[in-house]
C-alpha cells in the first residue's frame, strides 16, 4: 500500500489501532478495556510463569494430537470418497452436516462420555478439524486429471500403490489447503474444548482471570493465542504456496 | 498407375492384437463402436485414422483394457483382454506425467509399480530416456519441459516396461507443429529399433501416412473400418524427400477424398 508515495508495510494499520486502544484505555471508560501498554506489560509478566507454560504445554499437546488424528483419518477418508461413488454417497451427507454443525454444542456430550480431561479436548479438536480435511482431500482427488488415473490403471498399480504414489500426491495442493483450514479449526477446537472443560490448560486460566476480573491478564492471554493461531495459519500458507506450481501444471 | 496399387493386402501376417465384433455403448445410449473387427499385425505401426466421432480413441482404450466393451472380445497374442496388462503400454494424449516426479522417476514409473529394484529400473529408464533424445534431462521436472519433451518422457515410460504392444492416443496432438515433425521422424526410428507392435490413433492424414505401415480408416455413424491402407512409401530416403514423394502425396489425397464427406 502507498500513501503519498510512501510505502506502508502490511501490518502498519495495527499500530494505529494499538494507539486508539491505548487512548481509549487511558480514559478508563470500562474495566473491560485496560490500556494497551498495560496488557503488553502483563503479557511479558505471565508468559514466563510455570502456570502459563503448563497451560501452553497441554494446549500444544492436545492441538498436535487432535490435528494429527484429524489428518491421519481425514486424508484417507477424503481420498476414498473421491475415488468411490458408494463410499462418497454413504459419507458425504454426514461430512457436510458436521462441517456446518455447531460442534460446540457437542462438547458437553463428550464431557459426559470422556470426562473433564485432555481426552475430551483432543476429541473436540478432532471434531473441529477433520471434516474440512476430508472435504478438501475429496475435492483434490476428484480434480485429478482423468488421464493420470488411466495412467495409474494402465501400468497396473494396485490399490495401495495408486493411493500412496499417485492419488495423495496429485491431490496434494487441495490436501494442504484442507490441512491449513483444519489447523485453523483445530485452534478453535482446542480453545473451545478447554473453555468448556475449564479445569485444565488455558481454559482454567481464562476461568481464573475472568472470575477475578483480571482483564489485563485476560487480554494478554488472548493476544498470545491470536498470535499463535496466526502463526500456524501463515506457516501452512507458505508451505501450501510451495506446491502451487503443480496445481497449475495439472491443467 | 494409381496410388491404389500401393495399397496391397498382406498375406497372413502374424497378428498381435485382434479385435472381434466389439461393440461399445456408453451409459446414456451413445454408440461409440458397432460390431468392429480389426486385426493388428505384429511388429508394425498401425494407425487408426478417422474423423472425430468414429470411435478410434474408444477402440484404443478397449484394447488397453481401460474400457470394457459392451460386447465382443479383444485378444493380444491370442489371450483375451480383461483389463490392463504388462504386454501393453499406453502413451497418453496429454502425457499423463506426474508433476511431482522427475523425468527419471516418471520414465521408470511403470517399472516402479512392477516392483523392479531402484538401481535396475533407473538404469532401464535412463536407457530409454536416451533413446527418446532426453539424455541430460533426467533430473528435471515435467513443468520445466516443453510439450514435445514431456511426450518423449511419456514414450520412454511406455518403452521402459518392455511391453509388446504400444498404444498411442494422439500422442502428438498437444505438441506444436515443428516439434511434431521431428517427433514423427524419431518415432520411425523407435519403431525400427524396437520391433514392437504400435497402435497409433491420429486425426492427421499426413501423420498417419508418414509413420504407418498400415492405416485403418475408420468412419462414423455407424462406426466401422472402411478400409485398410498400406502406404508402401520408400523408407530409405530422407524424411523431407518422403514428404515430397508423389506416392506419399497421392495416398494423403486419396484418404482425404474418402474422408471429406464425413467432415462437417
Amino acid at each position: 500500500m502507498n500513501i503519498f508515495g510512501i510505502k506502508i508495510p502490511m501490518m502498519a494499520s495495527l499500530l494505529i489501532w494499538a494507539v486508539v486502544w491505548e487512548i481509549v484505555g487511558q480514559l478508563e471508560l470500562s474495566i473491560l478495556l485496560p490500556p494497551f501498554s498495560h496488557i503488553i506489560i502483563r503479557l511479558f509478566e505471565i508468559v514466563p510463569t510455570a502456570t502459563f507454560f503448563s497451560a501452553f504445554w497441554i494446549t500444544a499437546k492436545c492441538f498436535l494430537i487432535g490435528t494429527g488424528i484429524a489428518i491421519i483419518v481425514g486424508i484417507p477418508v477424503g481420498v476414498l470418497m473421491g475415488r468411490s461413488i458408494v463410499i462418497d454417497r454413504m459419507l458425504l451427507p454426514w461430512v457436510n452436516m458436521f462441517l456446518s454443525a455447531p460442534l460446540t454444542a457437542l462438547v458437553p456430550v463428550l464431557m459426559t462420555l470422556f470426562g473433564f480431561g485432555t481426552k475430551t479436548i483432543i476429541l473436540t479438536t478432532v471434531l473441529f478439524a477433520v471434516w474440512i480435511i476430508v472435504l478438501d482431500a475429496r475435492a483434490g482427488v476428484k480434480n485429478i486429471t482423468p488421464s493420470l488415473i488411466e495412467m495409474t490403471k494402465s501400468f497396473q498399480a494396485n490399490f495401495w500403490q495408486a493411493f500412496t504414489m499417485v492419488y495423495v500426491w496429485a491431490a496434494l495442493p487441495e490436501i494442504l489447503a484442507g490441512i491449513r483450514l483444519g489447523c485453523i479449526r483445530s485452534v478453535k477446537g482446542v480453545i473451545i474444548g478447554q473453555l468448556l472443560v475449564s479445569v485444565v490448560g488455558f481454559g482454567r486460566l481464562f476461568e481464573l482471570y475472568s472470575a477475578n476480573f483480571l482483564m489485563e491478564h485476560m487480554w494478554a492471554l488472548l493476544f498470545v493465542l491470536f498470535f499463535f493461531a496466526f502463526l500456524i495459519a501463515e506457516g501452512l500458507g507458505i508451505l501450501e504456496r510451495k506446491f502451487e506450481y503443480y496445481a497449475a501444471s495439472r491443467g | 498407375m494409381s496410388a491404389l496399387a500401393e495399397a496391397v493386402p498382406v498375406e497372413n501376417p502374424e497378428i498381435a492384437v485382434s479385435v472381434n465384433d466389439v461393440t461399445k455403448i456408453y451409459p446414456g445410449g451413445v454408440e461409440a463402436l458397432n460390431d468392429m473387427t480389426i486385426q493388428f499385425p505384429k511388429g508394425e505401426l498401425t494407425s487408426l485414422l478417422g474423423p472425430s466421432g468414429c470411435g478410434k480413441t474408444t477402440l484404443l482404450k478397449i484394447i488397453a483394457g481401460l474400457l470394457k466393451p459392451t460386447s465382443g472380445t479383444v485378444t493380444v497374442n491370442g489371450i483375451p483382454v480383461t483389463g490392463p496388462g504388462r504386454e501393453r503400454a499406453f502413451v497418453f494424449q496429454d502425457f499423463a506425467l506426474m508433476p511431482w516426479a522427475s523425468v527419471l522417476r516418471n520414465a521408470a514409473f511403470g517399472l516402479e509399480l512392477q516392483g523392479v529394484a531402484k538401481s535396475e529400473r533407473h538404469a532401464i529408464a535412463e536407457k530409454y530416456i536416451e533413446a527418446v533424445g532426453l539424455k541430460g534431462y533426467e533430473n528435471l521436472y515435467p513443468h520445466e519441459l516443453s510439450g514435445g519433451m514431456r511426450q518423449r518422457v511419456g514414450l520412454a515410460r511406455a518403452l521402459a516396461v518392455n511391453a509388446e504392444v504400444l498404444l498411442m492416443d494422439e500422442p502428438f496432438s498437444a505438441v506444436d507443429e515443428q516439434t511434431r515433425r521431428k517427433f514423427q521422424e524419431d518415432l520411425l526410428q523407435v519403431v525400427a529399433d524396437e520391433q514392437k507392435t504400435f497402435i497409433f490413433v491420429t486425426h492427421s492424414i499426413e501423420e498417419a501416412v508418414y509413420v504407418s505401415q498400415s492405416i485403418a480408416l475408420l468412419l462414423p455413424r455407424p462406426s466401422r473400418v472402411s478400409e485398410i491402407i498400406r502406404p508402401d512409401i520408400r523408407r530409405d530416403i530422407s524424411p523431407d524427400a518422403i514428404r515430397r514423394d508423389p506416392v506419399y502425396l497421392d495416398i494423403v489425397e486419396r484418404i482425404w477424398q474418402g474422408l471429406r464427406t464425413y467432415v462437417e
